[in-house]
């Protein structure tokens, strides 16, 4: 691993994340009791505690590459045990939406693909629709026959219904969609300067 | 009047941000002043002598020394005006660094307020008037509140200086938190071996009057003169009969009382003695459980005293003493760990507390210093120690450090090893603190001479699994999560003010903290001094420390009020108020703000007129502020003195 070069910490995404999260990283004096009690620690490549250490120390592209940005469910146990009264979960969603609006998917990828997708068929549909979810997901991550094993029993188990339940007012949930990207162009619009990568635009 | 201004530079603290040659020139302008200067340090040595030889050259009748707050220095210069032969209450000072200097950086507007501030200060020096303190006799005895190690040392110092002493703990027997303790850090020598001896002493010395039991109710007077009223609780068994025999502990019926003194891990007769060593060693009834205080139906330890010591219609006693000076040494008491729900909140039988654990240990514990644990009686094998349990842990309101239990957490995985050979110990810390005297030494030997496994993080939770318990935490240094199958968890539980800990500061108007420690006078050169003149603190009430610091605060609380009654008369502070008679219509407003009840009501020839107690009054200026006609006036903070000083500010 590479040393971190300690005077070359970005304060910036200290203040940033620090700013849209409404929290103090400073306060945060490595106990670990947020690794310690984290479901989805077996999953990850940094631990919460370490990754509350580099947003302290302004690693900008370690934590937005984590894998564990990705991996963590915002179950927030972290922030209920966090003595500090850190809301440590907040954190990590403020990161992870820094690193998709970073372009940061590398090799985590597929994340960002099955998030997009259960967006599209919430839009098209006004709730999630688990078939069109996983068919969408298969064909954009390119990966049509993964976990193909699992689709009889649940067919089965009645867990996939061929058609979408559509709910009323599926017009004010597309809406809800609408504005965002309306708003996301204004942005783009707004900061195509210092912006380095912008998003797809495709959310 | 002939006044003299110093303008204190204080290095660069104030002349950094404050031009003091222009406050200087500024004030020659004053009325009355005769004579104005900058110096480099007012307090120094050279400073003062130069105020000294000032006040002879100029022949000057009252100085302003503009410099700090006058809680910093104003004795020093108290004592450098009455050297060159003024009264020492012809000085006045104005605080031009903590209000000026230090707050605020434009360097204009700081020159402004400072001449401000001594322009105030010149005003109201024109209108002191000299004032003579007289001498009061003092009652030389001391007051030793809490019989814990801090409080017993205190108590054997004073009376090894001759001083009398009068002790009052409000537990039957003296010997505070460290009677409960197994063995003591960093040498593991027996707790009750070394404490024993003490406890002994206290009860021998002819100088100590001991009151087990009591509480202190009401105090009064001041420094020197003291009045306390003492409430002794009626422990229905007369003190004076009992020898301490024991039969009724072993006849009681009533076996299921909460055991105090081993922190309930075992339960105790409704009438018993505390522990064999107990100071005295005099047996208590616990009238919740007693069945013949309760519903009247036993009287057994009655039928079985051999010297009819019991005595069931006791009631609470009331004795009143008068001493020179007090002594807090209440110590502190356990936080309420049952917040952690992720610790099973109490549920779990397996999850004790240090001090528990400590009982477990101990050869006179309720297992004879056998450790089993309380669910099923095994013996563990597999012990976690859990630190900083309500400790450092903002989130409970607990942001500090208790400071002992990276100690006595290392020294009870010694104990553990020493105890069950084949035993594991699990210590989960923070931080491991040990700063003292062959204190990391020991933690170390914890360690490596008995293997107790550190790992560096929190526990999240504990779970029961079979008939161990699941404990999940994390090894921050691996960057891991690690599981434990503990047959027993040991809390490292924070410590917290003792239980009545503001409510006794009241009594004795010292200030307490927000977390209901008393407050030092000064935190660094004053830590056993209050800010009310006679009231000294010894140990863990001024805060949480371990045995060796609360038995140097309990000598060193034990010199400071041995040196302030060496003398036979104090000097009476003459900054006290008093009635312009002709003034005073009797309206008692001023008796009912008094807080020192230092005010009465007075007949003068048929009319009602208040009256002030100069030996009682403490200058709080309440009276002065409330009374509706300006008839009560406080001595150096007159009506007109204060007057003027808004003027010289309203008038710049």
């Amino acid at each position: 691993m590479e040393p971190i070069q300690l005077g070359r910490g970005d304060t910036e995404f200290i203040r940033k994340v620090e700013e849209e999260s409404r929290q103090v990283v400073k306060k945060c004096y490595q106990c670990g009791n947020c690794t310690a009690g984290c479901p989805m620690s077996f999953s990850y490549d940094y631990t919460a505690n370490q990754l509350m250490r580099l947003i302290q120390l302004g690693q900008r592209e370690r934590v937005l590459k984590s894998r564990a940005v990705w991996m963590c469910v915002t179950c927030e146990t972290c922030t209920t045990r966090c003595p500090n009264e850190i809301d440590v979960a907040r954190v990590l969603d403020v990161c992870r939406h820094m690193a998709r609006k970073a372009g940061y998917g590398g090799v985590f990828n597929n994340m960002r693909v099955f998030a997009d997708s259960f967006l599209q068929t919430v839009r098209w549909n006004g709730k999630s629709h688990e078939l069109g979810l996983m068919a969408l997901f298969k064909m954009r991550a390119m990966k049509p026959f993964s976990d193909l094993s699992l689709a009889p029993s649940m067919l089965l188990k009645g867990k996939l219904p061929y058609l979408p339940h559509r709910i009323k007012g599926r017009s004010e949930v597309a809406g809800i969609f609408k504005r965002f990207s309306e708003q996301q162009l204004k942005e783009l619009h707004a900061q195509t300067t210092d912006d380095k990568k912008p998003a797809g635009g495709d959310k | 009047m002939r006044i003299g201004v110093f303008i204190c530079h204080c290095g660069s603290n104030i002349a950094g941000t404050v031009d003091v040659a222009q406050v200087a020139a500024n004030a020659a302008k004053m009325p009355d002043v005769a004579f104005a200067v900058d110096t480099m340090y007012a307090c120094s040595e050279p400073g003062q002598q130069a105020i000294e030889e000032a006040v002879k050259q100029h022949k000057l009748t009252g100085v302003v020394v503009a410099s700090c707050s006058p809680r910093m220095h104003e004795p020093t210069f108290r004592r450098a005006v009455e050297r060159a032969g003024l009264n020492r209450y012809m000085i006045e000072m104005a605080n031009i660094r903590e209000q000026v200097s230090w707050i605020g950086k434009d360097k204009e507007a700081n020159t402004r307020k400072a001449t401000d501030l001594v322009h105030m200060a010149v005003e109201k020096l024109r209108l002191n008037r000299v004032l003579i303190p007289k001498q009061i006799p003092v009652t030389r005895k001391v007051l030793v509140v809490g019989g814990g190690v801090a409080g017993i040392q205190a108590a054997l110092d004073c009376a090894e200086g001759g001083m009398e002493v009068v002790m009052v703990e409000r537990e039957p027997s003296i010997g505070g938190k460290m009677s409960k303790l197994d063995k003591t850090f960093p040498t593991i020598d027996c707790s009750s071996c070394v404490l024993g001896p003490k406890m002994v002493d206290v009860a021998q010395n002819d100088h100590i009057d001991l009151f087990t039991y009591s509480e202190v109710e009401s105090i009064t007077g001041y420094v020197g003169n003291f009045e306390v009223t003492i409430r002794k609780k009626a422990p229905y068994v007369d003190w004076e009969k009992c020898t301490g025999c024991g039969i009724c502990t072993e006849k009681c019926p009533n076996k299921k009382s909460f055991d105090r003194h081993n922190e309930g891990m075992g339960t105790t007769t409704s009438i018993n003695i505390p522990f064999p060593q107990a100071i005295p060693k005099k047996a208590t009834i616990n009238a919740a459980t007693c069945r013949k205080l309760v519903d009247g139906k036993c009287g057994v330890c009655a039928k079985v005293c051999p010297s009819g010591a019991i005595n069931y219609e006791q009631e609470d006693e009331l004795v009143t003493v008068k001493v020179g000076a007090v002594v807090a040494a209440t110590g502190y008491d356990f936080m309420d760990w049952t917040v952690y729900r992720e610790y099973g909140a109490g549920r779990y039988k397996d999850v004790i507390t240090s001090l528990q654990y400590e009982r477990l240990l101990s050869a006179s514990g309720p297992t004879e210093g056998h450790i089993k644990r309380p669910s099923d009686g095994k013996e563990p094998k597999n012990i976690v120690f859990i630190q900083c349990v309500g400790s450092r842990d903002v989130s409970i309101g607990r942001p500090y450090c208790s400071g002992f239990c990276c100690m006595y957490t290392a020294k009870q995985a010694i104990l553990t090893k020493d105890h069950i050979p084949d035993s594991q110990s699990y210590v989960f810390y923070m931080d491991i603190r040990s700063p003292g005297k062959a204190y990391d030494e020991f933690t170390r030997r914890a360690q490596e001479e008995y293997g107790a496994q550190y790992l560096r993080g929190r526990v999240s939770t504990i779970v029961p699994l079979g008939d161990k318990l699941l404990v999940r935490g994390a090894d921050t240094l691996a960057g891991q999560q690690v599981e434990i199958e503990a047959d027993l968890v040991v809390l490292a539980v924070g410590g917290e003010a003792a239980h009545g800990a503001p409510q006794l500061a009241e009594k004795l108007r010292i200030s307490y903290d927000s977390y209901g420690f008393f407050m030092e006078g000064h935190v660094k050169l004053k830590p056993v001094e209050t800010n009310t003149a006679g009231v000294f603190l010894a140990g863990a009430c001024q805060g949480l420390k371990d045995i060796p610091a609360s038995v140097a605060q309990g000598s060193a609380a034990a010199a400071k009020a041995l040196g302030l009654l060496s003398k036979d008369t104090l000097e009476s502070d003459p900054q006290t108020a008093s009635v312009d008679l002709k003034r005073c219509v009797g309206c008692g407003k001023c008796w009912n703000v008094c807080p020192f009840g230092a005010i009465r009501e007075m007949d003068m020839r048929g009319q009602i007129k208040a009256e002030v107690l100069e030996a009682v009054c403490q200058g709080c200026g309440l009276c002065n502020a409330t009374c509706p006609q300006g008839a009560i006036q406080l001595s150096h903070f007159t009506d007109n003195q204060v007057l003027a000083e808004v003027e010289a500010l309203c008038r710049c």
